[in-house]
């Protein structure tokens, strides 16, 4: 099944990908190419078939409600190029 | 004091026992070695050579004062997908081109504790995608053994590390192959524990159901010994498992007499070069003289491996890869008009062509529409797989057949189309999908280009893999085959 | 055109934990920007959520407390977006198997019969930070140290058919909660909000209408009057032959007024799928029994009681199990006191609520302790003071000056229940006041205050009243 430039532009924009002009034409190429690909799991007859989300069928482990993490505020914040009275800062958002 | 660099992490280990040279030498041997040979194949993002001296030197002090850890001394690299503490951990990518990781992933730590010294970062796919390390910001690798080839991928450079003498040993990761592909295509060996057995935390996520942690080596033997280091409960992964680690190196030695090994009827199929088929065959013959029994297998759903793998993958990554927004750490866009433009130019920079085709990929098949058609479907797809493994087991204790399709492929040669590279995980695909621990294990030649042998266990038995490949390289040697130019 | 309005409530209460939800970083609030973010909560490379066991335990109550089924088995799904303060671009939430299902509870309709509304799920998920837009020029600042704090969102049945309902139900929510102790429910620092689906329809019809979404609510009184102002403005627009369309609103509580809300998301495909890093949470049935076992008397049950078995009025007993610590202050004070129970419940509900509220205090820091107060409403059963007089004392006990005793003592308050004493005053009074003596003997009866007052203001209030009238009767009609 292929793909068209408005599929893929929804697709960019949900995942906030800025593509140029000539991404989006080798984007529209290749995707489908992908999409036609996967299309063959239809084929598989999956009736009645649990989908399988991890391959271990174990439970979820629980941790005492116990505070451990101490404030490393400044360490961390060394990797953000923008940061005010410790606050990250994000062009301005209105809601 | 020469030939240092031949000698694999056992005998390293010996040496350092034995006081015939202190981790120093040994370590600024390889770091003279990674100086003179690396411009010619760029394995290496970063190379810690002060860090390296520094622990070199502790490490030999703690011998000294008797404190000796099971990796006291060694040098290791490890994969650039493995957050290192105040080192520069990239991901093979743009977007964390200046990212210094605030804390150590568990297997850093864990390998740290044990005295390893880390002589650098490792090139790779970028963000663990792709078959041929030809997506890497930092350029491709090349293979050893022929420098106009790729040597695989996506832990290229931790192979052609490994394969080219830098280090006994590198770590790396594996999602669809990973660890094993470029293993098969550079001569070495590489394992990837079983799903659970190793802690993610600290591994940059591709697809969390399929990722693990793994180690290449030249010998079963040295696997056996850092395994026995990384694996294990780590209550910071949920999906670590609390299952005790066996002692992987005294389980080496035995015997596989009896051991059953099962060949998937539709592996050996016109995909598989003839010439790679047959050095395959001839290990499983070699392994069954040694006393294992081979029979056939039936895997009537391992076709769809592939594109359930490329939906299962990209699905998850798509969400994965989310959090890189330019915000907090990594790429940020100059100039942002508004929040929209922010995250749009940062990641549409920050992120290469690959990687962005796997997220819109993923977003593709998880959005509103397409759900149960895709994603709800491979994972049905999923399960029918590793029901036909289990199945496979309850008669085997190993699956055996070939790692790659062909040997190394030149580099170039399949970057434009897609599909072409996602078939070079054929083989492989199916471990991560139900979770089982595999191995390449070198097997030959073709053309002068490496082949490996893939290995397939139970859940939790990489000991059986193990076993299996160290009986097959007490009686082989392609394992000590060294391509020429880094002998 | 007979309108009927179709409500549903989504409530995201924080739950009370010390650690988040998937970290080990604190929720306290109040904290300095970012102090209490650490890496899994900043959504940094390669980190991963692990569960906290606290969170699940709190859950369960819930759904044990409104009838509801604990699922034994829940899975986490990723609901993805991008905004700054979700660090990870996705919000780890549960979606197809959510912890708890098919609930209910029951408010008071407006005849005061009891009236079923059914909570359709609740289920667990993390809370995202905070967004600063004020004194940063053109920028929005990001404190993330709320996000990764756990919530449970509770969300109804679209039973509820007017905005007192709506508050009845959201009331008896955060009662329930606080009750369990999961959650403080305190709204102003937005640990308990609310998010109200309305719409309407004509009257018979089965069709839903087309509803609005307002958010963020975060008070009684506004919920009331978001709702009222959107069902004016839905039925105003559709009897104006318009159509309402469904978007998200927000409630400017300065003009009263709900407003449509810049979307977030252009289209709201969140691309739900279980989380990876996470394993489905199973629960065992006895586990769900030993939470029951550890439940505490419920609202309902406990105002039940208080009815049965303190002779409440049903309006009192609401009020005094509306809190836990309200309720066992009542308690304490009547198992202190020989005074009546709905005596105590009088002083609890009257003044002590007043002298509270006046201070801004919770019950739990009242000044008079329930041992004190029941030392007070004793003197007024066993008649040392009367009812009036026990009010001055109330008010030098809220002052800190002693218990009721002390302070009957050291002001000399005693109630004077000495006859001779009383008709020594009485006589007196007659003597002072020969005019109205005439009058009252001439028929007008009502004069008997005025003497009660004269009498009273003799001594200084201290007269026992009832044998005031009662002399004060027997001397003038003699």
């Amino acid at each position: 099944m292929s793909l068209d430039k408005d599929q893929v532009q929804q697709i960019a924009t949900l995942a906030r990908l800025k593509l140029g002009d000539d991404e989006y034409a080798e984007s529209v190429e290749k995707l489908s190419k992908i999409v036609d690909f996967v299309d063959h799991l239809s084929e598989a007859d999956t009736t009645d078939v649990v989908p399988m989300a991890h391959p271990l069928d174990v439970a979820q482990r629980l941790r005492p409600d116990v505070v451990t993490e101490p404030n490393e505020r400044d360490h961390y914040q060394e990797n953000a190029s923008f940061v005010t009275d410790g606050l990250y800062l994000v062009p301005k958002v209105i809601e | 004091m020469m030939d240092l660099h031949t000698k694999t992490l056992t005998e390293l280990a010996a040496g350092l026992d034995s006081g015939e040279f202190s981790s120093v030498e040994l370590t600024q041997a390889m770091l003279d070695r990674i100086a003179a040979h690396d411009e010619a194949l760029n394995a290496m993002v970063t190379v810690t050579g002060e860090n390296a001296l520094a622990a070199a030197g502790k490490a030999d002090a703690d011998r000294a004062a008797g404190n000796i850890g099971a990796l006291n001394g060694l040098p290791i690299i490890h994969k650039d997908i493995f957050c290192t503490r105040g080192v520069r951990t990239t991901c093979g990518s743009k977007m964390l081109d200046n990212f210094i990781s605030p804390y150590d992933a568990t297997i850093v730590e864990r390998m740290a504790n044990a005295g390893a010294v880390v002589l650098g970062k490792s090139n790779m796919d970028e963000f663990a995608m792709g078959s041929s390390n030809e997506t890497s910001y930092f350029g491709p690798v090349r293979n050893p053994w022929d420098l106009e080839r790729s040597p695989g991928g996506s832990s290229g450079g931790s192979a052609a590390a490994v394969a080219a003498r830098f280090a006994p040993a590198a770590t790396a990761t594996d999602t669809g192959g990973s660890i094993r592909q470029p293993a098969a295509l550079t001569g070495t060996l590489g394992i990837k524990p079983t799903y659970g057995r190793v802690s993610r935390y600290g591994m940059i996520a591709f697809a969390s159901s399929l990722d693990q942690a793994g180690v290449i080596t030249r010998s079963a033997e040295d696997a056996a010994r850092l395994l026995g280091v990384m694996a294990g409960f780590d209550e910071r992964d949920s999906t670590c498992i609390d299952e005790p680690v066996p002692n992987y190196v005294a389980e080496l030695g035995d015997s596989i007499e009896g051991l059953k090994i099962g060949i998937v009827r539709q592996h050996f199929d016109e995909g598989l070069d003839a010439d790679c088929g047959a050095r395959v065959k001839d290990a499983i013959a070699a392994i069954e003289s040694l006393g294992a029994t081979a029979v056939e297998v039936d895997m009537p759903n391992i076709d769809y491996s592939v594109p359930t793998y490329y939906v299962v993958a990209p699905a998850e990554c798509s969400s994965n890869l989310s959090r890189f927004d330019g915000v907090r750490f990594g790429h940020r866009a100059e100039n942002a008009e508004d929040l929209f433009d922010l995250y749009c130019r940062s990641r549409g920079e920050g992120f290469g062509d690959e990687v962005k085709r796997r997220i819109m990929t993923g977003t593709y098949v998880l959005s509103a529409g397409y759900y149960d058609a895709y994603y709800l479907k491979a994972q049905q797809v999923r399960h029918l797989i590793a029901d036909d493994f289990k199945k496979a087991f309850e008669e085997v204790d190993v699956i055996a057949g070939p790692t790659a399709p062909s040997p190394a492929f030149k580099l170039g040669d399949k970057v434009d189309d897609p599909i072409t590279m996602y078939l070079n995980d054929i083989y492989t695909i199916g471990a991560n999908l139900g979770g089982f621990p595999a191995v390449s294990v070198p097997c030959g030649f073709v053309n002068d280009l490496p082949v490996g042998l893939h290995l397939v266990g139970h859940h939790f038995d990489e000991s059986a893999l193990l076993r299996c490949a160290h009986a097959y390289q007490q009686a082989t040697d392609w394992h000590r085959a060294c391509p020429e130019d880094f002998a | 055109m007979t309108w009927e309005v179709v409500i549903g409530l989504e409530i995201h209460t924080q739950l009370a934990t010390k650690s988040k939800i998937f970290s080990a970083a604190s929720t306290a609030y109040g904290a300095e920007p970012n102090t209490q973010a650490c890496l899994v909560d900043l959504g940094y490379p390669g980190v991963l959520p692990v569960l906290n066991a606290e969170v699940v335990h709190m859950a369960a109550m819930f759904g044990l407390a409104v009838n509801a089924t604990v699922a034994e088995r829940s899975v986490f799904a990723r609901k993805n977006y991008f905004y700054p303060d979700l660090p990870k671009g996705y919000q780890i939430s549960q979606y197809e198997l959510p912890i708890v299902e098919h609930g209910e509870l029951f408010i008071a309709d407006a005849n005061g019969d009891d009236k079923r509304i059914g909570i359709t799920r609740a289920h667990l998920e993390e809370d995202a930070g905070k967004s600063i837009h004020e004194g940063l020029d053109k920028s929005s600042g990001i404190d993330l140290n709320r996000a990764g704090t756990p919530l449970l969102e509770i969300v109804s049945e679209p039973d509820i058919r007017s905005a007192k309902e709506a508050v009845a139900y959201m009331r008896k929510i955060h009662t329930i909660v606080r009750y369990l102790g999961i959650s403080d429910g305190n709204m102003q620092e937005g640990s308990f909000r609310c998010d109200a689906n309305v719409s309407v329809r004509p009257k018979g019809q089965e069709e839903f209408g087309t509803r609005a979404e307002i958010k963020n609510l975060n008070s009684f009184r506004f919920i009331e009057k978001a709702i009222n102002f959107e069902v004016e403005r839905q039925i105003d627009l559709i009897e104006e032959g318009g159509e309402v369309v469904q978007e998200t609103r927000l409630y400017d509580s300065d003009k009263d007024e709900t407003r449509s809300m810049r979307s977030k998301e252009e289209a709201n495909d969140y691309r739900y799928f279980p989380d990876p890093d996470l394993l489905p949470v199973e629960i065992t049935s006895e586990y769900i029994e030993t939470v029951r076992g550890q439940l505490p008397e419920l609202p309902d049950a406990k105002q039940q009681r208080f009815v049965s078995d303190y002779d409440l009025k049903k309006d009192d007993a609401a009020i005094l199990t509306s809190s836990r610590p309200a309720a066992d202050y009542f308690e304490a004070a009547v198992a202190a006191t020989e005074a009546k129970p709905q005596l105590v419940a009088n002083w609890v509900v009257g003044d002590l609520s007043g002298a509270l509220n006046k201070d801004g205090l919770d019950i739990g820091a009242s000044k008079i302790s329930a041992e004190d107060l029941a030392g007070l409403l004793t003197r007024i059963q066993d008649n040392t003071i009367s009812g009036k007089i026990a009010k001055q004392v109330f008010e030098a006990m809220w002052d800190g000056e002693g218990s009721a005793d002390e302070i009957i003592e050291a002001k000399g308050l005693k109630q004077i229940t000495d006859t001779s004493a009383i008709e020594a005053v009485v006589d007196k009074v007659i003597e002072a006041n020969p005019g109205q003596v005439a009058e009252y003997k001439a028929g007008k009866d009502k004069l008997i205050g005025f003497f009660v007052g004269q009498v009273m203001k003799e001594t200084k209030g201290q007269a026992n009243p009832g044998q005031v009238n009662q002399i004060l009767k027997a001397k003038l009609s003699g």
